[in-house]
């Protein structure tokens, strides 16, 4: 037998990395198109779309890398999104955010806050659930999402059950935050650098050992891997990176409900994951602007929008094995031959 | 001198079933032990005892002298316990090499590395690619698991476990579901193993357990009813009678 056994390709091949470099040229000069084309509205449409992918993306990561079905992802997001408000609201009246710490208007300093926050509750909700699998997991992160839901629910100064409205944008220096192409940029900016960290992690040595304990626990054991603090890393990580994502949203709204805290909110940010594609580094961006952009579509059609979104999920759970990203992947595959 | 693993008075029980019944057995360094038995004799749930899969009721593993038999199954495997599996458990979307990678890596110690890929690292994938090689599927080094035929399965898991560097190996039907020239080529393979490594064998194939069998157990319904050298267990009249005798002659 000869020694010559080729190593490992490359972690992303030449194709695949022109293709990503020109999606992101696309999405730099995106505001400039919509602009030619006379639809400026599209800007914040779009902006909305990058800052759900990332939550989605977040999700992605426990979800289809790990495959831990988490169902209150909605509280991480959530939990930014007050932060945020919570944070400008103090900055004005001078008081302390959450009573524990003094208020901003600095847009990084809340991310780092939410970061920090968010990592918190998802090593709390992690450290519980994590005991369990299957539909148990299920259940208790959605029990514990919908505790947080109700806390923020009866907290009257920050507005119940009516929400908390900004009356500024958090801001970034000098940055003008009341343009939408500055929101899109910083939205666009927030979206390639979840994109690439969750890339590294994904090809990294604790990716692959995340991966693994998702294709067979009893091998991983085997070899000497303790399941439980690895899927928590994996849990804390995400649940900081979409409570980053929530400090954008609302801080793009310039508005915080429960609404965002919401069962139906980690719903929506599991179909993104779903219909773009699980375990994909695009799906969870994809599935958010299908999601968006049907319900922007079929929404100026119907209210009942989501009696269409039904049968489309379907088709594309039942018929593109791997959501949207898979159809991508099969279409471009295809050509070549 | 002390043994590599001592099996103290093991016992274990399914309610009305001993499926371990006061078992005593030692592994000297770099000797193979070879346990046999009817199916359904509890071979494989005395392995999952020693695992830390299944908690025994009563009795001790010591592993070097070190008693082990409260430890969950990752901290044993740390103290040098290593096993492959009767049914393959490998990982499918990974490649013959990445498998043994992880396996590479687990042993490290260090995992919780979040950036550099760890395709490109050669102190991770030459070490996995050496042990490819010692069982003979360097060739299919970059193949998907998934399309791997069941005895290159079978060489992998014996890769995997020895990437661990375990000081005892527990090898579960390594034959099983291996055609006669894959099984000889396991044959070799463990052969050139002996004496390196303590290796507690569990085994259907008598060519190959008396082809590498320094000592035989016979296990039959959780007691063990015979030890000895390879000779001495083919004579054994109750040997023969509870096994030999039945369907291998």
């Amino acid at each position: 037998m000869t020694d010559a056994v080729s190593l490992p390709a490359p972690a992303m091949r030449k194709g695949a990395a022109v293709g990503w470099l020109a999606v992101a040229v696309l999405l730099a000069v995106f505001p400039t198109i919509a602009d030619a084309l006379g639809q400026p509205a599209l800007v914040p449409l779009v902006g909305r779309i990058l800052i759900y992918g990332m939550a989605a993306a977040t999700l992605n990561l426990v979800l289809g890398y790990g495959g831990l079905v988490s169902f209150g992802h909605a509280a991480y997001f959530g939990l930014g999104g007050y932060v945020a408000g919570v944070m400008a609201l103090s900055a004005r009246n001078g008081d302390l955010a959450f009573g524990l710490f003094p208020g901003t208007d600095q847009l990084l300093v809340a991310l780092a806050v939410a970061a920090v926050m968010g990592a918190v509750l998802a090593a709390v909700i992690g450290s519980l659930s994590l005991r369990t699998s299957g539909v148990q997991f299920i259940m208790i992160t959605l029990a514990f999402a919908q505790m947080v839901y109700f806390l923020f629910l009866s907290l009257k100064a920050y507005g119940g059950d009516d929400g908390l409205p900004m009356r500024r944008r958090l801001g970034i220096g000098a940055l003008d935050m009341r343009d939408d192409r500055v929101l899109y940029f910083v939205a666009l900016t927030g979206a390639v650098i979840v994109f690439l960290v969750i890339w590294r992690i994904t090809v990294s040595r604790f990716g692959r050992v995340l991966s693994g304990l998702r294709q067979n626990e009893a091998r991983m054991q085997a070899i000497g891997i303790a399941p439980r603090r690895y899927r928590l890393v994996a849990f804390i990580l995400a649940g900081a990176g979409a409570s980053m994502a929530g400090v954008l949203m609302a801080n793009q709204l310039r508005f915080v409900s429960p609404d965002m805290l919401h069962w139906t909110k980690s719903g929506e940010l599991m179909i993104m994951v779903i219909l773009g594609g699980v375990g994909t580094l695009a799906g969870p961006f994809l599935g958010a602007a299908a999601l968006v952009g049907l319900e922007t579509v079929l929404g100026a059609f119907t209210e009942r929008w989501q009696l269409l979104l039904g049968p489309i999920l379907l088709a594309v759970v039942l018929y593109t094995h791997g959501g949207i990203a898979g159809l991508v992947t099969k279409l471009v595959k295809g050509r070549a031959p | 001198m002390t043994a590599l693993l001592e099996v103290k008075g093991l016992r274990k029980r399914f309610g009305g079933l001993v499926a371990t019944d006061n078992v005593t057995l030692d592994v000297q360094a770099g000797e193979v032990h070879a346990l046999i038995g009817p199916n359904g004799a509890g071979k494989s749930t005395l392995i999952n005892q020693l695992m830390g899969l299944l908690r025994q009721d009563a009795g001790e593993i010591v592993l070097a002298g070190d008693r082990i038999d409260q430890l969950p199954e990752p901290e044993r495997v740390r103290r040098g316990l290593g096993r492959t599996f009767q049914i393959t458990q490998l990982l499918p979307e990974f490649t013959a090499l990445e498998n043994v990678a992880l396996a590479v890596q687990a042993r490290e110690g260090h995992s919780f590395r979040f950036l550099r890929a760890a395709a490109h690292e050669e102190r991770l994938n030459a070490p996995a690619l050496q042990r490819l090689k010692e069982v003979g599927l360097a060739a299919k080094a970059q193949v998907k698991v998934a399309s791997l035929s069941q005895g290159e399965r079978k060489q992998l898991e014996l890769a995997i476990a020895l990437a661990g560097e375990p000081r005892l190996l527990l090898l579960d039907e390594p034959m099983a579901g291996l055609g006669p020239a894959e099984s000889g080529e396991m044959v070799e393979t463990l052969r050139k193993l002996k004496g390196s490594v303590g290796i507690l064998l569990v085994e259907h194939d008598m060519d190959a357990v008396f082809a590498l069998a320094d000592r035989i157990s016979v296990l039959v319904y959780g007691k063990i009813i015979a030890s000895g050298d390879p000779a001495a267990i083919r004579d054994d009249e109750a040997v023969r009678t509870a096994y030999l005798g039945e369907g291998d002659a």
